[in-house]
Order: structure tokens, then sequence, then C-alpha cells
């Protein structure tokens, strides 16, 4: 079986796709970095993909709010390729700016709901700014909801966030309802034992403590913590001290690789 | 309320067009949909609040939109619905026309309405423009601005109302504000603004015939700030040539012999006389029969700083050093394939007048030193360190002319955290230091350190390549930059130089970034044969430098514009940041300019490399500009300095305090030793991933000596970057002061695991007027301290920068009432010497690092105190401390130490509960006849498994002392006996009184 080939998009402003491509061949994929651009010109080249990653960064400055005009660019000009991507079974992973693109796009929680309009009209949450009303950066912890290509279920992560705009806000009460009884809370902060709390376990006021979310396949997932910093002992803050038993980020590459073996 | 009245601007002034032919404005307003989720009108209140106003209830805000354009009204809904506002947390309203007369709306009792300046950077707006392009709308002829709108419930005036603008919402020298209520309503302007045309005039400054008297006012009033023999030096220079200089040279050369160019300064002869330096200096010194020491200097730079690190690389103590002194930043081996180029500027006057764009460009033009340094570094980390005076100052001591400190600590943090994390690159170390003297002189420090493949450090442009300009393009909004930074300060500053002031444009670096490093790796081969950035002074200075021996011809018209409009001379000089210029040669253009255009970024060819030093600048075919570029670069005289450090003034000593818990739980609350955690988190310190030891440490989060990232993902070897500031010392004796800050940088990179044997240093400079004999001799002093110190430690300097004449001159009533609270210099307001040195320490394996935080788990571990056995305090044993700093971190290599922290000017027990607050660790320690507040010359506290003998057996050389003084406790408990008695307290305690002060 060949290992799994990613396309690391970014673009103006993009700035975790080194680190983020560096993570995807530890778990062994083969990764390569694709200009939007490139894509918008050329959109047949993610057939040679089975993996699509948005890594994290300020897309075009996240001038109007974080991730929009990359959104929009998707939108206008990659939808269908996109769609066709995730119909047939592989996998799009969205990381921070990623994440906040794929709400934006409408690709998270999910296409169930979108028959005609415009798709950014039909965008049902949104990633806000933070409570604190600025940019943050520290470790937070992570639980695992549900079994998905991407993770194992019912498990507790670490890994830091870093960001400005990552309160999770819902439409309105059936968009909550539909997130939690349809499977799509892929994600949720936590403390070290699993358990929720205030600021700062949810780093950002987040509704529900989401952190990340899947569409209702489990392939598509979006997440507003960096996994990617967190792939070798020595980016944990305690591995001086008492330092874990594995890099949790990696599990969560790890687990799409094998994913993406069996496709 | 003591403020003056804002000027109700008209329109935007000058830069508003005639307008009636032209398209309609579009108003459109961006709104929370409800109050709960107006984060940023929430944090507005709780700055309102803190200005004294509790009775103010509710900001609500929007961002406004201007469009101008032929565009029909559903295109305009539709930029707004599927573009502007977010469907779920915002609303939006469009209005035809650019005023909204019913502000400021039911429900609030002020509007307060914020526009850029005709000309001021607005990257939104052109961000907001290419992808209403991107929807498939038409954006030909469209313009767009972007404005920002406050609305105010329960304020009681329009005074008060314009009032908050002033101290909170915009400031004079970019923004206009418009107010509404209170039965005002300031109309808003009906147009974008449009830069008015200039024709095109050549011009020649008739300077062979100008007397002295008139040679000074044309130095002052054409802000060229040269000194008389500089101007003289510039008449002789042209009745030799027989004609009279164009305006475009004369700014030119002015530019290049200004003190931020050319550091003359520095660089001048000088002749001190005072206080003799101690026995062990390397300098030559004469005593007179009074005990007076007289020193020549033919270059103090030159036989100070530059001294040691030449003589450290000739005796072969330190092979490591790849590029020192000569290149925009210093280079230093990495490994065999990969060196680190490192340096730290500052951006002072800026950040004075506009803390956040002065520090957001102050970041974004130390990244482009970094990325300009040979053929281009990779940047991997950024450092910053901010003087202000404190947060707390008095409001009605406020000076007129000067922001108070709290909003400039405020914009300059946002300032470098929007850059900083825009351009992913990791901020992971700095500090911050209170002093009431940085009043209206805030200092700016920002360090950036890259990454550069070892083939990659030589550059130098040939005869007959192009001069390719990419990346942003040029306005007036820099025009001055560096003669203006090399400056005083007044009250009128703000309108003086408000068009030395720029916005940073963070993504457009950024794609310059990415750009150049493709074209510097390609497969062919680098496709430039050099780069340099354009700093302050623009084209000018940069096509300057980099054909300082082949000279070069330029045609200006070619320079891409931010709008048209502009004189030949502004485009040679106005400084345009996010610029890079390259040496191409032909072969390469075609290729080069694919690389740009993919990555979007515009490259443009605007000149040729010449081979006979002579510079021509032309505008559309007319030559401006003719220079030798010899006399531009070598002709300024040299300057002449006196200096004094009165014999016998220093140093003091401190008074005794005893080591109470209320003196410790003081000590850690004082601003500058408090928690920076506010600032610290605003900062992206993990992008790149290469994060090892961050700012924050141990599961308490306490404060790191140092940072170490691994640039290399796939490679064990680090770097650790760290800093050392010793304010404290500047009135005392600034030899000991610059001793001191180089310790300690070598000290807290030792605590980390680093090496002082493959340290490098850099120094930053920012002092007062040096016209000033005894300011000069504080200078002096502090060069000579650096010479001594590094030889003694081995660390050579790589890259240095200084900034003078920091100085704020007060209107008189100003003066009189400050002069109570601090010390003045002819009502001036004048900077403690301040020299911050910045250290890089290589380290071969990381998984060798340690932590401050004391180790709770650690069974049997004890707390040491090593120093040296006599401290008299400030005054050092250099050599000694030396063989201290080398051996701790041998103990430390060789794995002897569970956790180590910088010991010095803060004393022993807070030291010790920094440490024990930072691993959530209880401590008991018995301190003997250790006295425990005390400033220690050097030192260190190590938490180690071994007994003394096991740390003294390694710790080689006479004069060194290992106290143990502690053991980690397993319940929060910290205690200590000494001589004033047995005291406790416990971690939750000193973490509270730590954190404290800027819990923001």
């Amino acid at each position: 079986m060949t290992d799994p080939k990613v396309l690391i998009l970014r673009t103006a402003g993009t700035n975790c796709d080194e680190e983020t491509a560096y993570a995807w061949e530890q778990a062994g994929a083969r990764t390569q970095r694709v200009h939007v651009r490139e894509l918008t010109d050329r959109p047949a080249m993610l057939g040679e993909f089975a993996i699509l990653t948005l890594p994290g960064g300020f897309s075009y400055g996240d001038d109007i709010s974080a991730g929009k005009i990359l959104a929009s660019q998707l939108t206008s000009h990659l939808a269908d390729a996109v769609r066709s991507f995730v119909a047939t079974g592989r996998l799009v992973l969205g990381i921070c700016n990623g994440f906040q693109v794929l709400v934006k796009a409408g690709l998270l929680p999910g296409p169930a709901a979108q028959a005609g309009g415009d798709p950014l009209a039909d965008q049902s949450v949104t990633l806000t700014h933070n409570d604190s009303a600025r940019f943050e950066a520290r470790w937070v912890h992570l639980r695992s909801s549900r079994e998905s290509a991407f993770l194992p279920a019912d498990t507790v992560l670490a890994m830091p966030i870093a960001h400005g705009e990552g309160k999770l806000v819902c439409r309105d009460d059936t968009v909550r309802r539909r997130l939690a009884d349809d499977g799509h809370i892929a994600l949720t902060y936590c403390n070290a034992d699993g358990r929720p709390g205030p600021y700062p376990i949810n780093p950002n006021g987040s509704e529900a403590d989401i952190a990340g979310l899947t569409d209702a396949t489990g392939r598509i997932l979006g997440l507003m913590p960096h996994p990617e910093r967190h792939v070798q002992p020595t980016q944990h803050p305690a591995w001086t001290g008492s330092p874990p038993a594995c890099s949790d980020g990696r599990v969560l590459f790890e687990c799409a690789v094998r994913t993406a073996r069996t496709l | 309320m003591g403020c003056p009245a804002i000027p109700q601007a008209e329109g935007a002034g000058s830069m508003t067009g005639s307008g009636s032919d032209r398209p309609t404005l579009w108003r459109i307003g961006v709104s929370p949909r409800e109050a709960a989720l107006d984060a940023q009108g929430a944090s507005v209140l709780r700055d309102i609040h803190e200005l004294g106003l509790p009775d103010v209830a509710r900001v609500a805000t929007t961002r406004l939109v201007l469009v101008e354009g032929s565009l029909a009204k559903d295109a305009v809904e539709r930029i707004a619905a599927s573009l502007l506002a977010d469907p779920i947390t915002e609303t939006y309203t469009i209005r035809q026309g650019g005023d909204d007369r019913s502000l400021p709306g039911a429900g609030f009792d002020a509007a307060v309405e914020v526009h850029l300046k005709g000309g001021v950077m607005d990257p939104v707006a052109g961000s907001t423009l290419a992808a209403v392009a991107d929807l498939g709308l038409a954006v030909d002829g469209l313009a767009i601005a972007t404005a920002r709108l406050y609305r105010i419930t329960g304020t009681r005036s329009i005074q008060e109302a314009e009032l908050i603008a002033r101290r909170l919402l915009f400031n004079d020298c970019i923004e206009d504000v418009h107010l509404s209520g209170f039965g005002r309503h300031d109309p808003r302007p009906e147009h974008l603004p449009v830069a008015p045309v200039r024709e095109f005039k050549l011009r020649h400054i008739p300077l062979r015939e100008l007397d002295e008297a008139a040679l000074r006012r044309l130095s002052r009033d054409a802000h060229l700030f040269l000194s008389l023999p500089e101007m003289r030096t510039l008449q002789t220079h042209y009745r030799k040539l027989d004609r009279d200089p164009t305006d475009l040279e004369i700014e030119m050369l002015a530019q290049t012999w200004s003190e931020h160019c050319v550091h003359k300064t520095l660089k001048s002869a000088v002749v001190y006389t005072g206080e003799p330096f101690p026995p062990g200096s390397g300098v030559r010194q004469a005593i007179d029969d009074a005990g007076r020491a007289k020193v020549t200097y033919d270059n103090l730079l030159k036989d100070t700083i530059a001294r040691a690190t030449h003589e450290l690389m000739t005796s072969g103590r330190v092979d490591w050093c790849l590029s020192v002194f000569e290149d925009n930043a210093g280079i230093i081996t990495f490994d065999d394939r990969y060196a680190v180029a490192f340096k730290v500027e500052t951006h002072n006057h800026p950040s004075a007048i506009e803390p956040y764009g002065g520090a957001a460009t102050g970041i974004g033009g130390v990244i482009r030193d970094v990325l300009g340094c040979g053929l281009g570094a990779k940047p991997v980390a950024n450092t910053d360190v901010f003087c202000f005076a404190p947060p707390d100052f008095p409001m009605d001591l406020l000076p007129k002319g000067i922001l108070h400190p709290r909003r400039i600590f405020k914009g300059v943090v946002a300032g470098v955290r929007d850059y900083g994390n825009r351009m992913g690159i990791p901020t992971v170390n700095g500090a911050i230091c209170f002093d009431d003297r940085y009043l209206g002189n805030p200092l700016v420090f920002c360090g950036c350190l890259g990454l550069i493949p070892r083939d990659r450090i030589h550059k130098a442009p040939r005869p007959g390549d192009r001069i390719v300009v990419i990346g942003g393009r040029t306005g007036r909004d820099g025009i001055h930059g560096a003669t203006f930074s090399s400056a005083e300060l007044t009250d009128t500053h703000a309108d003086e130089f408000s068009h030395a002031v720029q916005i940073g444009d963070a993504i457009t670096e950024k794609k310059v970034l990415d750009a150049m490093l493709r074209a510097r790796d390609h497969a062919s081969g680098c496709l430039y044969s050099a780069v340099t950035d354009c700093g302050a002074g623009g084209l000018s200075s940069a096509v300057g430098e980099m054909a300082a021996t082949l000279g070069a011809e330029v045609e200006l018209s070619e320079v891409p514009l931010k709008y048209a409009g502009l004189r030949y001379d502004e485009i040679w000089i106005s400084e345009a940041q996010e610029r890079m210029v390259l040496a191409v040669p032909p072969e390469n253009w075609d290729t080069l300019r694919a690389i740009c255009a993919a990555e979007n970024v515009e490259a443009t060819e605007i000149g040729t490399f010449r081979d006979d030093g002579r510079l021509i600048v032309r505008y559309r075919g007319t030559q401006v500009g003719d220079l030798d570029m010899h006399f531009v670069h070598e002709g300024i005289p040299k300057g002449q300095r006196e200096a004094i450090w009165p014999a016998g003034a220093s140093p003091s000593t401190t008074d005794r305090r005893p080591a109470t818990v209320e003196n410790l739980l003081r000590d850690l609350s004082a601003l500058n030793a408090s928690s920076k955690e506010w600032v610290i988190r605003q900062y992206d310190h993990e992008v790149q991933g290469g994060s090892v030891i961050k700012p924050l440490v141990g599961p308490g989060q306490g404060p790191s000596d140092a940072a170490v990232i691994r640039p290399r993902l796939d490679s064990a070897r680090g770097v650790a970057i760290a800093n050392g500031m010793h304010g404290r010392l500047a009135d005392v004796d600034p030899y000991w002061m610059a001793a001191a800050a180089i310790d300690e940088a070598v000290r807290n990179i030792v605590c980390v695991g680093g090496d002082p044997r493959r340290t490098a240093i850099l120094d930053n400079f920012c002092w007062g007027n040096c016209e000033d004999p005894r300011t000069m001799g504080a200078l002096v002093r502090a060069c000579q301290g650096c010479y001594d110190a590094a030889i003694a430690h081995g660390t050579p300097f790589i890259s240095g920068k200084d900034s003078l004449n920091n100085e704020f001159a007060l209107d008189p009533a100003d003066a009189a009432r400050l002069a109570e609270r601090m010390p003045l210099h002819n009502n001036r307001v004048r900077i403690p010497s301040t020299l911050l040195i910045s250290a890089i320490g290589v380290i071969d394996d990381v998984h060798r690092c340690v932590t401050m935080d004391a180790k709770r788990m650690a069974d049997g571990s004890s707390f040491y105190f090593v120093g040296l056995d006599v401290d008299a305090w400030p005054r050092v044993d250099l050599a000694r401390a030396a063989a201290l700093h080398r051996g701790v971190a041998d103990l430390i290599a060789a794995g002897l130490v569970l956790a180590a922290h910088d010991c010095g000017e803060e004393g022993i027990l807070m030291a010790l509960a920094e440490m024990a607050l930072a691993g959530r660790c209880g401590i008991r320690a018995d301190l003997g006849a250790l006295d425990p507040l005390a400033p220690v010359v050097t030192g260190y506290i190590l938490q180690s498994p071994a007994d003394p003998q096991q740390l003294a057996a390694r710790l080689e050389g006479p004069g060194l002392a290992v106290h143990r003084i502690a053991q980690p406790a397993d319940d929060l408990a910290f205690t200590w006996l000494c001589r004033d008695g047995q005291f406790t307290t416990d971690v939750p305690t000193l973490d509270a009184a730590w954190r404290s002060p800027l819990a923001w």
C-alpha cells in the first residue's frame, strides 16, 4: 500500500503549512504544498490526493473576518471539486484558520441542508471573537466524543490553541440540537481529567465547549487547536518536568493516515 | 477636561477631490447581532471605566466599509451579505451617501466615527477590494475604505465623548474623527480621499551661496538634521562641482548621513575624561594627579565593541562567527549546512506617536532586515523588549503631545502581536521595564532570528544586474523616517512628523517572504545576486547601499505607487514597508517574475547597476540626480566628541531591607518583576512548531529565563534566545550597567542549557542627546564595559544598533508640573541611558535543556545558590563570573541539574519564590548568613540531586561559592529561615502577588 498523499493548501498569510507537512510526514504520509491559485487553475489535481489540509495562519490577514476571504474563494472556484473529493470518501482537515475557512464555506458542520442558493448564506455556525476580545496562545485539553476518520472515541488530548476568533456560535437552537444529535461535535474543551469547565479550560467562550466539528460522514474535521504543534515530546510545556506518555497531536495524524490507507 | 477640542475634519482635508462628477459612495455598516456578541465593544467599555468614567453603560461597535464606484444597489447588497457580514453573528445596513444623520441612534447618547486620513495604509480595504473582484463583480474604478463607529450609552456630554475618543479611540496623526450626539453632528465626507497630483518640476537648492545661519536653517526646516560641519562639507562639494544640488540629492545625502543610517556618534573620535576604568579593563588610560582618567578613542565603536569581536575571532577563542557588523544582521554557525542570523532594532519615535503602527512597522522592519541578510534568511523567532512609563502614571500630569503610557503599552503590544502573529513567526522572548523617564520616549526593541543556508550568506550585485523592487508600493506615508528618528521629540512632533508614521501590512510582507525564499532556493540556484530591505530612507538608502561601489541608474517613473501624484524626490526617499530590492542578473528576470506572479507579489524593474561608481537618477527620462557614490558613503566629516563622567560619583550602595513576607511580596508585585502573562499570551509563541522552552514554564507558568527553539524540526539542535538589561545601574555607573547586562544575558542563556562558549550578543543603545558631554560620557563607559565583559565571557558582538536623542522637550508649564515627579534637563525629559543586550546560543541537543520551575517529584534534591564568594554589587570580577557561567553550563550539560534560575539584581529569595510558583511546589529554605533580598552581582539557583561537593568539584577556579539553601516540600508552604528570623507564606500567595499588577 502506498503512503497517502496530502495536499496542503496555502495562500497569502498561511503560516502553519511547513509544520503541518512535517506532522503528516511523521505519521507516514507524503505531502505537497499547493498555492490556492494553482489549485484554482487546475482543480482536477485534487484527484491525486487522499487528504486535503487547510492549515493555520491568517489567510489574507483575516481581513474582513477570520478565514472569510479564502472561504469565499473556495465557494466561488472550488466548491464542486471539494464536494466530489469528499463524496469519493477522501478526507479534509482544517486546523485553526483552516477550520474557520471550512465553517465559513459551509463545509462544516455539513452540507445536509444546502439546497441551492449562495452556500455562504447557508453557513449554520460561525467562529467569532474570543470572549476576551484578544488573541490568546495557551495549551488546552480536548475530549474526542466520537470515533471518526481522524480520532478514536473518548480520548483526552493536549495541544495548544493560538487564535483570536475561535468562539463557536450556532445560528439557533435547531442548529445547536442538530450538532449534538447528529454527532457533529468531534472535540470539546475540557480539563486534564476530561471534564468541562469555565475559562481558561474553555479558552474562548465556545458554545457547548466546542473545539472541533465533523461533517455527517466524519471525513471532514475542523478544529481550532493545533495538533501539528504536539508531535514531538519537546513541544509539550511540561517535558522538562513530568512529560506526557505520548505526543497527542500524532494520534490525529496517524489515525487519519490509517483511514486513508484503507481508501 | 484639559484637552484641546478636536478639530472638525473638513472632509479629508487636502486629499479630497472636487467630487461632483464622481460616483456614489455606499456606506455599509456591519454590527454584532446582539450586545453579547460585541466583544470589542465590551473591551472598549472596560477601557472607558479605567479612564474613570464608571457611568458609561455600553459601547456598541460597527465596522464601516465605504465603497465608491458605479455599483448597483444589488451588487452592494451582495458584497455586504456574502462577504462582509457574518451570517450568524452580524447584521448589516446599507446607505447611499457617506453620512448617517440618524446617529447616534436610539438608545445611544453619542457616536464616535473614526476614518483613516487620506494616504494612510488600509490593508483591510485592499483585501476587500480583491475579494469583491473574486465575487465576479467589476472593480474597475472601484475604491474602498474602512472606518470604525462606536456608539456610546451613558456618556454625559459631547465633551466627554470627545475625551473618550481622544484618549482611547483614535489618533490624530493618522485618523480623523467625526462625532454625533448632544445636538452636534459632524458631517462625514461624501467621497473617498484622492491624492493631489503634483506637476513635475526639477528643483535645485541654492546651497552654494548660503551663509552659516542659512545653512543651519535649511538643515532644520527641510528636516535634514545635519550639523553645521556636515552642511559645510556638502556646500564645499557642490562648489567644487560648480553647480547646485537637486532637492533629491540633498535629501539622499541627509538620509545617508543621518544618525539612523550611519551611527556617526558611535563612530566618532572621542576624548573621555573622568572616573577611571577599573583595574583589569582593556582600556589604555592615563590617570592624572587628581585621579582623573583620560582616554582617547579614534572610533568609539571600532575601539570597543567591534574590537572585542575582532580579538575573540583572531585569537581563535571563537571560530563560529560567519558575518559580523557588515550585513543587515549578524550571522553565526548553526550546523554544517545552516547558520543563524540575528538582529534587534528599535522603533522608538514612531511608537511614541502612533504606538500600534509604530510597533508593527518596527517588527516588520527587523523581519525584513533578516530577510535581507545574506541572500535571505528565513525568520524563525521574534523578540521584543519595551520600556514605558508606569501604566498608572497620573492622567493629570500628562504633558501636551504625549500619549498616556497605558495606551502606548496596549498599542505597542497590539502592534507587535498583529504583525508577528500574521507573519507566522513565534515571539518567544522579551522584557518590559518601567521608569517615569520613558514618558515621552517609550522604547520599542524588536528582534528577529533567521535561519539561512551557509551557501547563501554572501552577496554582491554585479554590473548589469537589474534593480528589481518587490512587495509594497510607495506612498507619501514614509517620508523622512530616517532623519525623523534621529531628532529630539517635542510637543508638536505629532503634527510635524505624521508623514513619518506608517501602518504595517503583514500579509504583503508574508507574500514577499514566500516569494523570496522560493527564488533563493530555486533549482537553478539563487535567482538574484544581492538583496536588501527598504528601511527608513526608502529606495534612496536601499539602492544607495547596494550600489555603494558599483553605482547604478534608476528610472523613478517605473516605481509602483500607492496613488498617483508623488513627486520624484518623494518616490526616491519615502520609506515603503514590506518592500525589498533585488539585484537580478538579466537571464533570471523572467523566472523571478513568474515566481512573484504565482505568489501575487508585485515585481518591477526600475534600473541597472553600473560599474563606474556613479548613481544617475531619472524621472520620465529627465536626470534629477547624479551622485558620486564614494562621496555619498565616505564624504561625511568625522565627528569629534567630548565625554565626561565625573570621578568618584559611583557607585552607591542600597539600604538593606529585612527579608519579611511583606517585603518579598512587595518585590514580587513590583511592575518590573511581575508577570507579563497578559502580554505573552497575545503572541503566538509556538507557530512553526519549534518551541522547546516557552516564555512561561512549569505547571504554575512562571517566568522562563530564556526561550529555546528548534528551527529545523528534523534536527535536535536548538537556539537559546535571551536578553539582559540593567536600568537600575544607568545612573550609578554605565560601565557596570553594561557588564551586568551582558552577564545577565549570558546567565539567562546558561539557565536553559546554553553554553557561553557558543553564545553571541547584540547591543542596542538608547541614549539621550550625546552633544551633552555627560551623556556621551555615559555612552563611553557603557561601550568600554561592553568590551571588557565581552572579552571576559568570550561572547562576540555580531551586530548592533543605536537610537540617540531620546529626549522630549516639554512646554514650560508642563515642565513646571513634572519637575516635582522626575528629574528634567532644560525642560526636557531624558530617558535613562538604556543598553539592551540580546543573546543567542546554539545548543547541540535540546533534550538537555532545563527550565526554571522547581520540580516537585524530585525526592532527595536540594536547591543551591551558586555564585561568587565576594559580592561587591554592582562591581563584578569579570573573569570569575565567566568561569562561573562555564561551570554551571557544564553541570547542566552533565545532567546534574533539574531546574536552573537566574539570580541577580532581585536577590536570592525572590529567585527561589519564582521557582516555587512556577513549579507549584513548596520550598523550605535555610539561608544561613546570606542576605535574602540583597542584589546579587551574579549567580544561579540550581535544583540538583547532587551533593555540594559534587557540584563544587565541577565548578573550577577560585572565588566561586556553593551554598545548599533549600529543599522542595511536598505541600505548598514556602518558608525561610535567615538572619532576620523565620518566615512562612505559601505558593498561592506568592503567585497572586506576582500576577496582580498586570492582570488586565
